[in-house]
């Protein structure tokens, strides 16, 4: 925890001013197209990339993806082609149980997942070597010992509009929401990087990987220090307050007028 | 002790109900006017206050013992939660960045101070309602107005202070007095016209302008670095500021207006009208963050539908169509920060908005034609 | 406690005795004694509810007043540098620092901002379901009609407290309550930019409201909530409590028990009951964790972002708006978007708040009231309060459209369009139904008070008829069925000037609307005639009695 209390403040706080170059001639360099698709950056993916999990992952999806996704991962009109979408995104959207979808809706949701960890990996190194996009997430970007300060005020600039100040997810149009956040740092930071479903993509260009792990730091920290006031009733705020305040407060206060002004036997 | 009560003006009612003659005739109601009111001549006359019945702590003095000890063990009780507290205070500090400690701290502070409160009110309800007598006693009302013998004085006395002062009569003075002390809280309205001073700028023309300028480089918040039109990918949503503005004066009042949300979608899903074709650079996009309706953020981007959404009020924005109110209470589109990219590649402002971001006003409509 | 001395004085009798007196000679407090010991207050558990908003009121200016002691109302910026790790070196006003402090470097402080949060939230519920209480029983009714707006008005100025106070920490959440009020503000026509510049020393959010909303917060309205609220005291001793009908209650007396000792057992312990639950409610749940909303600044928002719920109905009527309600016209802008809700919010506070002249005016009834209705026995009133009712819960309701649209698995755009139905089709739905039910409910007393409860004995007649035998009230109970006031539409006649005024037929038209469907006491020839018909019946039970039996004694 020791970098988390570090000062920080709002001009100057670091220079990304190189990473952002660097970064920018990476991205150029994969090509226009690349870089349109996604911002990710394709990480070392040696452990997965193996033709042992490769092979693994095409039986596993032609059994269970194909049917929506084309055998090639070309689409169909019940699921979006998958050619450059990258490990990152088979990752999350498996890895949660989004994927497969259990009924077409508004948007999928996340449910227990239908994978072991290894099948989801063997998926990922399948999708992703059919065509290159964001890749796994580095282990050092998800340890949590970023930089909370700069991660909480990341958070509120740029999520906290949809899953709320506390991650307690909150309404998008249509019958569409941003879900409460309860993910695991990889899938924490590979929705970051792919932008799943309506959410917009935040790639390292905008969000640097130090940054995305300051924001995980930051998640990790509310999700592990008890709330100080209390039980937080849901953290939906002044809403759930003022019910509570109506039928447990007022509730109760009501019981005891009653008792109080009963005749006594 | 019950036999003293019903001593002077207050009637002591139970054991004794029928002996008590409980004034049921209407003696008051016979004299305002009932108005719609119907008073039927055979009602039921009230019967008057049923017999007490005497609790178990007044028949039981063993019932009446065993609530005199649950009061006082809970007043003991409540002691205990006092001296609870102040253990707690020093017995759970506050250790510095330990949340926790916090936590403990308010919890147990809490605990003995809700223990020593409620154990107070019960035990004080308990004796009120079992060892107190609870017998019905009543007390008389009387007509709310005055008698007509102060009611005569009070008039009295204003026709003679009138007459002393001349108040009626004199009428020059009367007048004159009411002229002045009308006048004479003015000043104190006027005395607030400088809650916002008067050599500051004029309101709408400060409601009319940003920090944008041409030239003004797009950066990010909260870090305030430049952004180039190559980092903006499909589907991306850049939370933006004007350059410069952390060194601005007013840096939350300039903020309020300048910020700025950063979107690319495929360059053929933008209806872009004719006279914005050059707003916008290979389908990035940038538009006033501040909600048209009342000022929220308006920041929750869609990627898939490029519908924005308004925390707020639920009013809702297509970017496709400049902006335009899909939903909600919101009459007019988010403004567009028309953009290009300077010689580095980073995103530059081509001008300030062309209309007031942010809420209506009263003048806004006059702005826009200047 | 006793009038007669003890005849044996023991010492501390004795001290008493000569404090008493030390303080008698000096203040007449025996008088004090003498006129209000005594004094009597019905108990019904809906009379305590003024108490409890009485009571958390207490708890705020107690509370509250600990706040003031570290609570510093600058907008100036600073890094803050307490113990709340994620925002360590983050800027922020010292207002919000300052609260950040109490809440986790003051032992205590969180606990007492919690019980002062959760205190403010129970204060205005509990004024509401008072008033609630008030209107549905009728007891705004002469003499009690100013008081009733003075009652409102405390209502007012406790969410106007509520408002200011949610504002003071400069957090997330109260900033943009703060900028929803600046952009209603502006949207007022004429006056509406100017009033926002002067509120908020210039642009928002500027560096002067955050002070300003303190002085009206800790001093201008308290000292006029606080004056109100001792006026509003004073006219509960005046007027005496009113009580329910019973038998033994009348219109000139009142029926209970003694300030000294009972009441003030009760009533004193009774604080301490609610400060408790209040307490209770502080130490194990949270309420406004300003860390998690972080400071304030105007590019961030939250998901689900509302009010306190006293101005949720505001926020509701806002949301309601279809979209496109703005004009350009005279060269300046209409924002009807706004003004309709401030018109609806204008609406919601001062009918209610003048609804005792409109019903006085319809009714004439000039006699002093001091039993309170039971609110079936004023079923156009009761409908009236109903419609009010649910207008203000679809506003409040509407406030967390969202939250209803992610509970509920809906999409918000229907959750929207519902309220915005419900809004207009509700209030005439409940009036509608709430009227009907109230007569309905006047039947069925009316139905027991001439023919008594049904038994369940069925009786074979000499004639072969079966019948089942009604078990007649006794003189108490039938008094609570048939003790009400009863109204008639206004008949229309000509003036002394042989004219119908306009006015005059205004009001016989609301009056037929108050009273057309009425439903009277039932009176003792009533009753002594239905008798009659089951005079057969309860004689072959061997059973009989008295039909206006004051002298019944089989209970």
């Amino acid at each position: 925890m020791s970098n988390a209390t570090k000062r920080k403040n709002r001009a100057g706080r670091r220079s990304p001013l190189a990473t952002v170059a660097l970064l920018a001639i990476g991205l150029l360099s994969t090509g226009g197209a690349y870089a349109l698709i996604s911002g990710g950056t394709a990480e070392a993916q040696s452990d997965i990339n193996s033709q042992q999990m490769i092979d693994e992952g095409e039986k596993l999806f032609s059994a269970n993806c194909a049917s929506c996704h084309g055998l090639n991962l070309e689409g169909s009109e019940s699921g979006p082609s998958l050619i450059g979408v990258g490990a990152a995104s088979v990752d999350f959207q498996v890895g949660t149980g989004r994927m497969p979808l259990a009924q077409q809706g508004p948007q999928g949701e996340e449910k227990p997942e239908q994978f072991t960890d290894e099948q989801t990996k063997a998926l990922a190194a399948y999708v992703a070597s059919l065509g290159p996009g964001p890749g796994l997430p580095d282990a050092r970007y998800l340890d949590g010992e970023g930089d909370a300060a700069n991660g909480s005020e990341l958070f509120r600039i740029n999520c906290a509009m949809c899953h709320n100040v506390a991650g307690a997810g909150g309404a998008l149009t249509e019958g569409k929401y941003a879900p409460a956040i309860d993910a695991t740092p990889a899938h924490i930071y590979e929705a970051m990087v792919i932008g799943p479903q309506n959410m917009p993509v935040f790639n390292d260009a905008n969000l640097s990987p130090e940054d995305k792990r300051d924001i995980i730091t930051y998640l990790e920290f509310n999700r592990e220090s008890p709330s100080p006031g209390g039980y937080v009733l849901g953290s939906l705020g002044p809403v759930a307050e003022g019910l509570f305040a109506w039928f447990f407060g007022l509730g109760a206060i009501v019981a005891i007028t009653v008792w109080l002004t009963a005749k006594s036997n | 002790m019950a036999d003293d009560h019903g001593a002077r003006d207050v009637v002591s009612a139970g054991h004794s109900a029928r002996s008590v003659a409980v004034p049921v005739s209407a003696s008051t109601e016979t004299q305002a006017s009932p108005g719609l009111g119907v008073v039927a001549p055979d009602r039921f006359e009230n019967p008057g206050i049923p017999p007490h019945q005497p609790r178990v702590t007044d028949l039981d003095p063993k019932k009446e013992k065993r609530a005199e000890r649950t009061v006082y063990i809970l007043f003991y009780l409540s002691l205990a939660g006092s001296v609870f507290a102040i253990g707690a205070y020093f017995g759970f500090p506050i250790e510095e960045n330990n949340i926790a400690s916090t936590r403990m701290n308010n919890l147990m502070l809490g605990l003995g101070m809700s223990l020593a409160l409620l154990a107070i009110g019960v035990a004080a309800v308990h004796w009120g309602k079992a060892l107190m007598p609870e017998e019905e006693m009543i007390d008389q009302r009387h007509p709310v107005t005055g008698s007509p013998a102060t009611r005569a004085r009070a008039v009295e006395i204003f026709d003679q202070a009138n007459k002393e002062s001349g108040f009626g009569r004199r009428s020059l003075l009367r007048n004159s007095l009411i002229g002045a002390l009308v006048a004479f809280p003015l000043p104190a309205i006027v005395l607030f016209r400088d809650l916002y001073p008067g050599n500051q700028e004029d309101p709408v023309s400060a409601l009319s302008r940003t920090m944008w300028k041409e030239g003004v480089r797009l950066t990010r918040d909260p870090s305030g670095t430049p952004i180039r039109a190559s980092e903006v990918t499909l589907g991306s949503a850049f939370h933006v500021i004007p350059e410069g503005l952390e060194e601005s004066e007013h840096y939350l009042e300039e903020k309020a207006k300048a910020a700025v949300l950063l979107m690319r979608l495929r360059p053929d899903e933008l209806n872009e009208i004719e006279e914005r074709k050059t707003w916008s650079y290979d389908g990035i996009v940038a538009y006033s963050k501040i909600c048209t309706h009342v000022g929220c953020p308006v920041a929750l981007y869609e990627q898939i539908t490029h519908h924005l959404l308004c925390p707020c009020h639920q009013s809702q924005f297509d970017v496709t169509n400049h902006c335009e109110v899909i939903f909600g209470p919101a009459a007019r589109p988010l403004p567009q920060l028309p953009i290009a990219v300077d010689d580095e590649g980073y995103l530059i402002a081509q001008s300030d908005f062309t209309e007031p971001v942010g809420p209506s006003f009263w003048e806004r409509a006059s702005v826009n034609d200047n | 406690m006793s009038t007669t001395t003890e005849p044996k004085r023991t010492r501390a009798s004795s001290y008493t005795a000569a404090a008493s007196n030390y303080i008698d000679e000096r203040t007449t407090i025996s008088a004090v004694v003498k006129e209000f010991g005594r004094k009597i207050f019905p108990d019904h558990w809906s009379f305590m509810l003024g108490e409890v908003a009485l009571y958390s009121f207490v708890v705020i200016l107690v509370t509250g007043t600990f706040l003031t002691f570290f609570y510093d109302p600058s907008m100036a910026e600073t890094h803050y540098e307490g113990s709340y790790v994620p925002l360590k070196g983050v800027e922020m006003s010292v207002a919000m620092a300052s609260t950040l402090d109490i809440s986790f470097d003051i032992r205590g402080g969180l606990l007492v901002r919690q019980i002062h949060h959760w205190a403010a939230l129970l204060f205005i519920a509990a004024m509401g379901l008072h008033m609630l209480r008030v209107f549905f029983t009728g007891t705004f009714r002469k003499p009690r009609e100013l008081n009733w707006v003075i009652g409102f008005v405390l209502f007012i100025l406790g969410m106007g407290e509520g408002f200011t106070g949610y504002s003071l920490p400069d957090d997330l959440l109260s900033g943009n309550g703060l900028r929803i009020i600046e952009g209603l503000v502006m949207g007022i026509p004429v006056i509406g930019t100017w009033i926002s510049f002067l509120l908020f020393g210039g642009e928002f959010p500027g560096t002067a409201i955050v002070g300003r909303l303190y002085t009206l917060h800790i001093l201008l309205l308290p000292a006029v909530l606080v004056a109100l609220l001792a006026l509003h005291l004073v006219f509960v001793v005046v007027h005496k409590h009113t009580q329910f009908a019973g038998p033994g209650r009348t219109n000139e007396n009142v029926l209970g028990v003694p300030i000294l000792p009972t009441f003030a057992a009760k009533a004193g312990g009774f604080f301490f009951i609610v400060f408790g639950v209040i307490v209770v409610m502080a130490t194990f749940f949270a309420i406004n964790p300003i860390w998690v909303y972080g400071p304030y600044d105007p590019s961030p928002v939250s998901a689900g972002t509302q009010p306190d719920w006293y101005i949720g109905f505001a926020d509701g009527a806002l949301r309601l708006i279809p979209p496109g309600l703005e004009i350009e016209f005279l060269n300046r802008t209409w924002s009807f978007n706004i003004l309709i809700p401030m018109v609806a919010l204008g609406a919601i506070i001062v009918l209610p708040m003048i609804y005792p002249f409109i019903e006085h005016w319809i009714t004439r009834d000039n006699r002093e009231h001091h039993i309170a209705d039971r609110p079936r026995n004023a079923p156009t009133r009761t409908g009236i309060g109903a419609a009010g009712v649910t207008f203000y819960g679809v506003l409040w309701a509407a406030a967390s459209s969202d939250l209803i649209a992610t509970h509920f698995d809906l999409a918000m755009e229907h959750v929207i369009h519902f309220l915005q139905a419900a809004a207009i089709l509700g209030p005439v739905v409940a009036y509608l139904i709430t009227k009907r039910v109230c007569l309905a409910l006047m039947k069925k007393d009316r139905e027991i008070a001439l023919h008594g409860i049904e038994s369940g004995r069925i009786v074979k007649l000499p004639g072969g008829e079966f019948i089942e035998v009604h078990e007649q009230l006794d003189d108490y109970d039938r008094w609570k069925l048939v003790s009400y006031n009863d109204y008639a539409p206004l008949m229309i006649r000509p003036n002394s000037r042989g004219k119908i005024t306009a006015a005059t037929r205004v009001r016989a038209g609301l009056s037929r609307w108050f009273f057309e469907d009425r439903i009277a006491p039932v009176t003792r020839r009533e009753v002594e005639l239905s008798h009659g018909e089951h005079h057969a019946a309860a004689a072959i039970e061997g059973e009989h009695q008295s039909a206006i039996g004051a002298d019944s004694n089989r209970h």
